[in-house]
This record gives structure tokens, sequence and C-alpha cells, in this order.
């Protein structure tokens, strides 16, 4: 397993940096579609365990019940430059994994929340937990085929959005409509970024 | 009460090797930086990996090229929280070296930012 290779390639490694976006939204509004779709790899799947006792510990028969719960995460990547790797992570749907959204949140740069209208209020669990925690985040509309088309205006009202939120239509199947909603988020967070001392002077 | 028809076969009954026995039952890294998106890369170290687990070394074979924890799980089949482990024990042996997410701290970086948008519009 040692070879000279493996010392050359070493000396001059250059470990590049990761930067974070999230991928939010109800159950069904098509996060791991957008991934997949601008993602450079197929998706990936890995597992986080649930180990924590159950709520009714009082529960003798306890035994038979399974004691961990897996939580599937799904995250793309897009290679930026040799320094920089973006990693997309599809945030798990269920309430009961928040504890799994704070890792994931963590030095993001932001978010983009998926909105399936004929299921709006699956969107504000989300939307509450970014507006909290002062994540810069976006509102991607995916437009299902069969879903009736509101106006931008609507979809912001509906969710009580401030007018500084930027609301896209999107088709998450689509990779250039993906794309789209990243660059939206990514100049969103831009905004929001303090200038840098040389743009300040 | 459970009923009597409630067992388990097969996939219900979960992995025949339980995660935390590849761990020797920890489940927590000693290393609690990790985060998913933490690069983790193998270096160079005369190590003797022979004691290693087969998992040990699957995760040294995998980070020749730099990859991010949730990929080594992702690519290794483990939880993320088996493979912080292992990471973690690789990292105090030196076999491999990490570099956290460059936003860790909660500050933005235009400069990072612009560089992230230029790489986006590229796609």
């Amino acid at each position: 397993m040692v070879s000279v290779e493996s010392e050359a390639q070493g000396a001059a490694m250059v470990i590049p940096t990761s930067v974070k976006v999230l991928v939010a939204g109800g159950f069904g509004a098509g996060k791991t579609t957008m991934v997949g779709s601008v993602s450079e790899i197929p998706p990936l799947s890995t597992e986080e365990l649930l180990t924590e006792a159950s709520t009714d510990v009082d529960d003798l028969v306890g035994v038979e019940e399974k004691t961990t719960t897996t939580v599937a995460l799904d995250f793309g990547r897009i290679t930026i430059n040799a320094e920089i790797v973006l990693y997309l992570f599809g945030t798990p749907g269920q309430n009961r994994f928040w504890f799994m959204w704070d890792e994931l949140a963590n030095g993001a740069i932001g978010a983009i929340v998926l909105v399936d209208t004929r299921r709006l209020d699956s969107s504000f669990p989300s939307v509450d937990f970014f507006e909290r925690r002062k994540i810069p985040f976006i509102i991607a509309v995916n437009c299902f085929d069969d879903a009736y088309r509101y106006q931008v205006d609507e979809v912001r009202s509906a969710l009580a959005l401030s007018e500084d939120i930027p609301v896209l239509m999107c088709d998450a199947r689509e990779r250039e409509s993906s794309k789209q909603a990243l660059v939206s988020l990514v100049e969103h967070a831009m905004s929001r970024a303090p200038m840098s001392v040389d743009e300040v002077v | 009460m459970s009923e009597p028809d409630d067992r388990w076969f097969d996939e219900a009954a979960g992995p025949l090797v339980r995660p935390y026995a590849m761990t020797r039952g920890r489940t927590r890294p000693g290393n609690t930086d990790l985060d998913l998106a933490t690069q983790v890369v193998t270096v160079w170290t005369e190590n003797d990996s022979g004691s290693l687990s087969p998992e040990h070394q699957a995760v040294i074979e995998l980070c020749r090229t730099p990859l991010s924890v949730a990929e080594v799980a992702a690519y290794v089949d483990v939880p993320l929280v088996v493979v912080k482990v292992l990471l973690s024990d690789l990292i105090e042996r030196g076999d491999v070296v990490a570099r956290a997410p460059r936003m860790a701290n909660n500050l933005p970086d235009r400069n990072l930012l612009q560089a992230v948008l230029d790489g986006v519009r590229r796609i």
C-alpha cells in the first residue's frame, strides 16, 4: 500500500474546502430530484442513526421495539474548482428529525426551500427554521404538471415572506432550472454578507 | 402489547453486524468537530495498518482522494455516526487529515461566495 507515488501525492496534496447548501421543503416537494438534477454525481444516500431513548420509556415491552431509527440523507456534489466543493443536502422530511437540521445548517451558505403549491403548509416548518436562525433562503416553487400556477406574489403572501426573500418558479427535474435556483440563493446570500474591508474603503 | 405475528425477517431485522460493532461499541467520535461536509484525506505514513479493522482500511483506501465525511459514509455504506468514529480514530493515528468546512464559524465570506457563484454559473 505504501508507495512512492502516494508519498509524492501527500506532499502536494491540496485539501479542498467544503461549502453546503440545503434543499428543504415538505415530503414529496422534489428535494432529491433537485439535488440530482444539478449534482455532478448521482445523488448519494447515507443514513444517520437515531439512538435516543424513545419517549415511552416506561413501556416494559420496549425490548421488542427497534432501538435505532435511521434517517436517510440524500446529497449531491458540485466541484466548483480545485479548492472548493459544494455539497447539496436534501433535508430529512419528518419533523422528528429536526436534530439533523442543526448539523446540516451549521455553516451552510443557505437553503432553497422547495414549495409544492398543492401542499403549501408543508413548507412552513422549513421557512420558520431558516427565518429563526437567520440563514439565507430562497423559495423555489416546483411547478408540478398538474398543479395550479400561482403568481409569485400570491406565494409570497401565502408564506408571509418579507419582500427581500427571492421567490422563483422552477422545474426541479431540469438542470438549468435548478441551477437558476442555486444562483439566486448564492446571490441572495451575497447580498446579506458583510462587505469585506477593501470594499468598504 | 405486541402482536404474535410481529416478527422481523431479513432486512426488517436490521443488519447482521450491528453498526456499533465496527466501532467497538463507541457511539461518539473522539473528534467531535467532524461535520458532514468536512473534507478528509489519507496521508502517507509508516503506520502499520495491519491492526486496523477492515472498515478502517476501507476508509483509508477511499480517502486517497479528498472526500467529505458524508461521501465516505455513503461509499463505505455505514451510518454517519459510525464513519465519524472510524475517521476520528484514523485522524488520531495520523493516517487521515481533515479540513473543516469554510463557513463553519457562520461568517459569510464574499470572496468565497463569489467563487461559488462563478462555479455554479459554469455548470
